[in-house]
């Protein structure tokens, strides 16, 4: 069958002209797609640098950062942290990393550059609301930074906002007057990108593809766009109405967290009948899924880059495909496994860890298949496929904690100390960014049509693996010590013989944080410098590879694709090389 | 930029696309969608109402039958009335006949205007009485007004948002920018609008009726 | 690179187990002074032991699949693992399930034990205030009676930390109120507590204990502790900017000794 007769031509269109349209107001799911990357490339270098200043605070506490007072004079006078100080860079770090970071980048960046094309389309269902969407996390993330400049600086009471310390308003302390009320506001305008995202992923996963890609044809990284985006549309839906509740308790003078009879700075509240417990409920219900929604991404683009650069399809992929199914559906039924010691009814807590214990089945399941596949392999190493391999270590690492906490009895012991620090940095901060680097690795070349540097990213990854483990393996142990976490400073006998291990985490985070410069500088020199790239850097299968890098406006020059083949036809026996592109007319008789 | 070019080919190329498991045009099935976003939100804000209401052991239940269980009656009344219209418009505009189409879309809409007016009126007859968004007139938990005023205002955002919907498409149906597929997408909301109300009205008129 | 990448990851993996198994006094749980806390401490050593095991395998199983893949000649044909995903699936759900069902029977029945059962009849009710930053204790004095708690009569710099009465309360005039928790060695202790402004949490390390003082809320909690000795107890839930130093002391005494502090404590209220 010729070429021609294979991808039918559709009607041609032009494409934007003028600076504006095509680079800042673009309706082209590829621009907004590095428009949410470039956002999150943004916050997580400004989410590091807060966890520097954490990190150095917290080996040496009266330590004088210099330069500190000029970001507040009154948060480090004598650029000396305050407490309050501390716990407001604390609250922004956990912030920015997990909605602008680990939300934006494996999802709203990466998903929207891809999932279009990986389906066969020439964009998103709606363009002009994908535009939409970016704009409205952009103004969000706008305001939440604001909350840097406000007299009183950020809030305080940590990424949870945890009522009524988050309600009750600056009786409660420092930060948590303006810096608080702009916290609520950026998220609660977050949830509503978020929710216009889910929209588009949602109808074009299901809408647009192109004749021939059925929904089990679907590369691993589509559909966890688009389980994630289902799982999103219902849990940003919680979060919006609870922030909401929460200005208003704020600034209305309703209490819905906030129960009678408090005093707070010897003040007597004028509240009365609310519960904080209801916040935690609310906040959790969205805040488990949102994790997930965080990992499901990282899980989707990892399974998708493997094969190619093991040059054979995973095992069970229908398998992978069900197991990323049972977490999104599972994600629901669990938010009260952070909250096992909160003061809920402890038949709960048995209620709850049933099935957060049961999720670590499919998670066990994929990450058993990933292992399985390597077997056999014919692995080709690349700064993608390393930090894929990276990845999986540290989803073991990361969830075998999960296990532990999961358990109310043992969470009696663990919460609330660094050994759940340690938990969550390894399931998000390492395995969902080494997701991201994979994927930047991965399709960059494809992105802006230059090769990234193979050299300075393999020093990248081995600098980044080696250091994760020494930033985060350490927070076990302080944790089983008993070493409490979200404290500004270690001033007790318990705790100040632990301060030496901190020391080593911290000189750990600084190397690791300076490593990732290298990957920074990488990003700049392939714009300028980098080789250009071909239409398929990394004989893979899946539709972006057959266009060209970057793709053209309507991501097919016109051509409508048709698919004949799965997404991963590596190693194929009686094919003639050793890949068949989904769009390949070549027809493969079983041997 | 020509956005409707890029609009037209990414729908116009469905005999060299695969079938939708749904088979309904985009815009409705993201209509569906944000109507199941929305109705975990409200299903939020009731749960706050719910686990509050439980609670507090002194909660008010100040609804008399008249004036108040009537008028949340012809209110609900009005909004299924305005349902039926929006049937009609619906059926209308995809059997082509503009003209009627039109006419039904703005009895939907001036159904709805009524509804958010006697809310309003009902809004400012409880704030005369007393009631607050922090204050009971009747010495019982302030929760009441809290909920009250947030879910019913929820639902109120909701309603307006729709009626101005309405406006616009109507308009824009009678000078043929929006067709038939665009007066269902609405109507998909409508009727969630109403379908909410549904909920709202015995939640909590009815439950706190005296 | 895949060989270095193999031994990297089996190196981590040595080093990370070693440290949990040679952990020394330093890195671990402190010696633990309570009743129920060998349930707890058990049901932690078999989940470390069980998840530990299967860390170390799945790391090393990927080093050795990855060290074996690398380097291949020319035109190698890859190779499925044998039985392809069924053995995964079978495997997961098997030893996973099993050790989830085992760990939840048990698991169960110690916080059960815990937060679900009610306390010892003659256990000794201490009240705990929990307020930005500290930890107020109250006995019940001779009277054997609490007196009513009013938060507009809470006076922190007249000492009236919880808010008590005595001038229209007769129950409350015996109160004691002491900043430092003294308790007789195994006694059964039944704590009500109950927060002043924000949530706060209650941790003693050594008696296995956690819990969340929320306000609005009366939260019980009961322990016997079995040793002797000077313990923190510290606050875990962020409660604003002096969190990291709110703190107070657990005394276990022997009963002597402990009503002598007793005696010491109601003269000087």
């Amino acid at each position: 069958m010729s070429e021609a007769a294979a991808h039918p031509a559709v009607h041609q269109h032009t494409a934007p002209t003028g600076f504006i349209r095509k680079y800042v107001f673009s309706v082209d799911h590829k621009i907004i797609g590095l428009q949410y990357y470039g956002l999150a490339l943004v916050a997580v270098f400004v989410g590091m640098v807060l966890s520097w200043l954490m990190r150095i605070h917290l080996g040496w506490a009266t330590f004088a950062i210099p330069g500190l007072h000029l970001l507040s004079s009154t948060g480090a006078p004598g650029n000396v942290m305050t407490p309050e100080y501390y716990l407001s860079l604390m609250t922004m770090h956990g912030t920015i990393m997990v909605f602008f970071v680990l939300t934006n980048a494996p999802f709203s960046g990466f998903g929207n550059y891809f999932l279009p094309i990986q389906v066969g389309a020439p964009d998103m269902a709606f363009p002009r609301m994908n535009m939409m969407s970016f704009w409205v996390t952009l103004v969000a993330f706008l305001v939440l930074m604001a909350s840097f400049f406000v007299s009183d600086g950020p809030t305080i009471a940590g990424w949870t906002v945890y009522a009524p310390l988050s309600a009750v308003g600056k009786d409660a302390g420092p930060g948590l007057a303006m810096g608080q009320n702009l916290w609520a506001v950026a998220i609660a305008i977050f949830c509503v990108g978020q929710l216009l995202g889910s929209l588009n992923f949602i109808a074009t996963t299901l809408d647009l593809r192109t004749k021939g890609m059925s929904l089990l044809r679907l590369p691993f990284s589509t559909w966890a766009w688009f389980i994630t985006s289902v799982i999103g549309l219902l849990a940003f839906a919680v979060l919006l109405p609870a922030c909401v509740l929460l200005i208003l308790d704020r600034t209305a003078g309703t209490s819905f967290f906030i129960p009678g009879g408090l005093v707070v700075s010897d003040h007597l509240q004028p509240h009365t009948g609310g519960s904080p417990l209801l916040w935690q409920h609310l906040f959790w219900f969205f805040g488990h899924p949102e994790v997930y929604i965080a990992i499901l991404p990282a899980i989707g683009i990892v399974s998708h880059i493997l094969p190619a650069f093991m040059r054979k399809p995973l095992l069970g992929p229908r398998v992978i495909v069900g197991c990323m199914v049972a977490i999104g559906f599972l994600s629901y039924m669990v938010w009260g496994h952070h909250m096992f010691v909160s003061g809920m009814n402890p038949f709960s807590a048995l209620l709850f860890s049933v099935p957060t214990l049961i999720i670590t089945i499919p998670a066990t399941i994929a990450t058993l298949l990933w292992i399985g596949s390597v077997y056999g392999a014919k692995l080709r190493f690349t700064s993608a496929s390393l930090f894929c391999l990276g990845f999986i270590s540290v989803f073991i690492s990361g969830g075998i904690s999960g296990f532990f906490l999961a358990q109310p009895s043992i969470d009696t012991y663990l919460h609330a100390t660094y050994f759940v620090v340690a938990h969550f940095h390894f399931v998000m901060a390492v395995a969902a960014i080494f997701a991201i680097f994979a994927g930047t690795y991965f399709w960059m070349p494809k992105m802006i049509g230059r090769m990234m540097n193979e050299t300075l990213g393999q020093i990248h990854f081995w600098i980044t693996f080696v250091g994760v483990y020494c930033i985060f393996m350490p927070m076990h142990y302080l944790g089983l010590a008993g070493n409490v976490r979200r404290y500004a400073a270690f001033t007790d006998d318990f705790l100040v013989p632990l301060i030496p291990v901190h020391q080593f985490i911290t000189i750990a985070a600084l190397v690791t944080g300076a490593a990732q410069f290298i990957f920074l500088f990488n990003l700049i020199w392939t714009r300028f410098r980098g080789p250009k790239a071909p239409d398929n850097p990394w004989n893979a299968t899946s539709l972006e590879w057959s266009t060209t890098s970057p793709p053209p406006f309507d991501n097919f020059g016109g051509r409508q694709l048709v698919v004949h083949h799965e997404a991963y036809e590596y190693g194929v026996a009686g094919s003639a090389g050793d890949y068949v592109m989904q769009t390949s007319p070549e027809v493969v008789k079983p041997q | 930029m020509d956005v409707s070019e890029l609009d037209a080919t990414i729908h116009a190329g469905h005999a060299g696309m695969e079938e939708s498991p749904y088979g309904i045009p985009s815009g409705k099935l993201a209509m569906w969608c944000f109507v199941l976003s929305d109705a975990v939100t409200f299903s939020a804000v009731l749960f706050a109402y719910g686990y509050l209401r439980i609670g507090s052991p002194d909660w008010s239940t100040p609804f008399t039958f008249v004036p108040s269980v009537l008028n949340g009656l012809v209110m609900t009344f009005v909004l299924l009335t305005s349902g039926l219209t929006m049937l009609a418009a619906v059926e209308a505009a995809k059997a082509g006949r503009t003209a009627a189409g039109t006419r039904w879309l703005w009895a939907t809409c001036a159904l709805g205007a009524l509804f958010a007016g006697m809310h309003l009126m009902e809004w400012r007859h409880m704030i005369e009485e007393g009631w607050r968004l922090f204050q009971n007139p009747l010495g019982g938990s302030v929760e009441f007004g809290a909920a009250f005023f947030c879910i019913t205002g929820l639902h109120l955002l909701h309603v307006l948002g729709g009626v101005c919907a309405l406006a616009v498409i109507a308009l824009g149906f009678h000078r043929q920018r929006y067709n038939s597929i665009d007066v269902e997408v609405l109507g998909i909301y409508w009727h969630f609008v109403d379908l909410v109300w549904m909920f709202v009205f015995p939640l909590v008129y009815l439950m706190n009726a005296r | 690179m895949g060989k270095a990448f193999a031994v990297v990851l089996v190196i981590i993996t040595i080093i990370s187990t070693a440290i949990f198994i040679f952990h020394g006094q330093l890195l671990w749980l402190p010696e633990d002074i309570s009743a129920h806390g060998h349930g707890i401490d058990h049901q932690l050593m078999e989940t470390m032991a069980g998840s530990g095991f299967l860390f170390v395998l799945s790391q090393i199983l990927l080093g050795i699949f990855v060290w074996q893949s690398s380097d291949r000649a020319e035109g190698w044909k890859f190779k499925t693992f044998p039985g392809g995903a069924r053995p995964m699936v079978v495997s997961a759900i098997v030893v996973v399930g099993l050790e989830i069902l085992a760990l939840s029977f048990v698991g169960s029945k110690v916080w059960a034990g815990i937060y679900l059962t009610p306390p010892e009849p003659d256990s000794m009710h201490i009240d705990v205030q929990a307020g930005q930053f500290a930890f107020y204790f109250r006995y019940a004095g001779p009277d054997g009676k609490f007196g009513g708690l009013h938060p507009d009569k809470i006076d922190e710099a007249n000492g009236n930390f919880f808010g008590l009465d005595p001038a229209n309360d007769e129950a409350a005039r015996d109160d004691v109120v002491v900043a430092t928790m003294a308790i007789p060695v195994n006694r059964p202790i039944f704590l009500t507590m109950h927060s002043k402004d924000v949530i706060h949490s209650f941790y003693v390390r050594e008696l296995r204990l956690q819990q969340d003082i929320v306000p609005g809320l009366l939260i019980p909690l009961h322990f016997t502790a079995t040793k002797t000795g000077k313990f923190e107890i510290v606050c875990t839930q962020l409660c604003g900017l002096g969190h990291y130093e709110m703190k107070a002391y657990l005394e276990v005494m022997p009963q002597d000794k402990f009503d002598d502090w007793m005696k010491q404590q109601e003269a000087n209220q």
